[in-house]
């Protein structure tokens, strides 16, 4: 459920809001980063419209980072190398293996809700953990934050349209083998 | 784990990177959803958490779409010859010993066109570290069997599959001395990274086979996430057990199979001082 630190032998969970921040500006640094990588893969794959939403997307959570940091009165980033998220990756970054070369912003929004659910779901399992009074406050706070993301990812997938069926094939597919 | 330091001590950088900053501005021509995005991810942040120059490491690779890795890092790279990639890096490490040496690339690459060339750098033991990106096909040749596709993957090449025994990489290197052997998944880099920080860190020959899914050619691969094993396995030492392990091995267990105590190789005698273009004007035509 939560961030871990780097031995697996010791889990453990936030004590403190300023440790529990961490792990949400961690998890924004990662998602923003990924957005951003997977805007240059469709852009070299000559995918403009979704490129460009990836990248939208990144700089939706590169502000989402920033207000961590303002919010927090930090001046630099948190140490975050110190733990690992026990999924592979954190709750708001989307895997390379979803993506395809065809893919539409439909598609793009879609990924985007579900990351956006998984984040506020993560956080409201720490607000309902035994953890300090305040900690469960900040994680209520971030959990209802990242509900009110998936909204906005929701009212705008409702203003685009979805992918005809076939949307996927390519007359002149890169994988031809004869 | 055995935590020895490598047998040459590395430069650390003298301010701290970010995993970005070991990224080049050329942009990976992968298809999307390829595997081997993992890998550069996973890299990036290992020589970012091992806080190496970028101008005191070189990767270096062979042929083959995950080969392609040195264009899209900041370190020294050298995109070499097919299947050749372990000698220039071997040829490397002797000659600069004080460069982190990475070697890269794929399955076909490593264990066909390379496949004796494995076997040597894992005797040699050198100290370096080897990452195969293993996606069981030849994908930038439009997905011929490689040597560890399965013998029934039926494709348009290889009609109701080629009915030979897989290549069993692991196994392979352990009997022919590689000093520490992993396996991770691209589909989380983060504990990729992990594992390749220990393995430039362990003395002698790293091996470290990745499972990275070809969406392309093989998009039966993206179920790969839902099988594997992470920490299912922790280091040894000991040869025979490392040995049981991999024989009882379904090939999804990720970790540290390996982490030998052979000292890394150590070239004697004297070193060759005498200038490069002296050798060139000798073999002259």
């Amino acid at each position: 459920m939560s961030a871990r630190t780097g031995s697996a032998a010791r889990r453990r969970l936030p004590r403190t809001v300023q440790e529990f921040m961490a792990y949400a500006y961690a998890m924004e640094v990662e998602a923003a980063e990924r957005y951003a990588e997977l805007a240059d893969q469709m852009s070299t794959h000559h995918n403009r419209e979704v490129s460009e939403l990836f990248a939208k997307l990144a700089r939706i959570e590169g502000k989402h980072r920033d207000q961590i940091l303002a919010k927090m009165g930090w001046t630099s980033p948190p140490e975050t190398a110190v733990f690992r998220w026990e999924t592979p990756e954190g709750a708001e970054t989307t895997d390379y293996g979803e993506l395809h070369y065809l893919m539409q912003p439909y598609h793009a929004l879609k990924l985007a809700e579900h990351n956006e659910q998984r984040a506020a779901d993560f956080f409201a399992r720490f607000a309902a953990a035994g953890l300090p009074a305040d900690v469960r406050a900040a994680a209520t706070e971030m959990a209802e934050e990242e509900r009110e993301h998936v909204r906005l990812i929701q009212q705008w997938l409702a203003r685009v349209e979805p992918p005809s069926p076939g949307w996927d094939e390519d007359p002149d597919p890169p994988a031809v083998a004869d | 784990m055995n935590e020895a330091q490598p047998a040459v001590p590395v430069t650390p950088a003298p301010h701290a990177l970010a995993a970005a900053d070991y990224k080049s501005d050329i942009k990976p021509v992968w298809c999307p959803g390829c595997g081997d995005f993992g890998v550069v991810n996973a890299l990036t942040k290992a020589l970012a958490k091992m806080a190496l120059e970028p101008r005191n490491v070189a990767v270096v690779s062979g042929i083959g779409c995950s080969s392609r890795i040195p264009a899209y890092l900041s370190s020294y790279g050298f995109h070499g010859v097919h299947g050749r990639a372990l000698a220039a890096g071997t040829g490397l490490k002797i000659a600069r010993p004080d460069l982190t040496v990475i070697v890269t690339g794929g399955d076909g690459d490593g264990y066909s066109i390379g496949g004796n060339h494995f076997l040597h750098a894992c005797r040699r033991n050198v100290d370096m570290t080897y990452i195969v990106m293993d996606n069981r096909v030849y994908g930038m040749t439009k997905g011929q069997p490689s040597p560890t596709t399965e013998p029934d993957w039926d494709s348009k090449l290889s009609p109701e599959g080629t009915g030979l025994r897989e290549f069993q990489p692991m196994v392979v290197a352990l009997a022919s001395g590689a000093n520490f052997i992993a396996r991770a998944f691209t589909g989380d880099p983060n504990a990729l990274a992990d594992v390749i920080v220990q393995a430039v860190r362990h003395p002698g020959f790293s091996f470290v086979e990745v499972l990275s899914p070809c969406v392309t050619f093989r998009p039966e691969q993206k179920e790969w996430k839902k099988i594997v094993r992470s920490d299912a396995l922790r280091p040894t030492a000991d040869v025979s057990r490392a040995a049981r392990r991999m024989l009882r091995d379904t090939g999804f267990e990720l970790g540290v199979l390996y982490a030998g105590e052979r000292p890394a190789y150590a070239p004697r005698g004297p070193r060759a001082t005498r200038p490069v273009a002296d050798l060139e004007a000798r073999f002259e035509l």
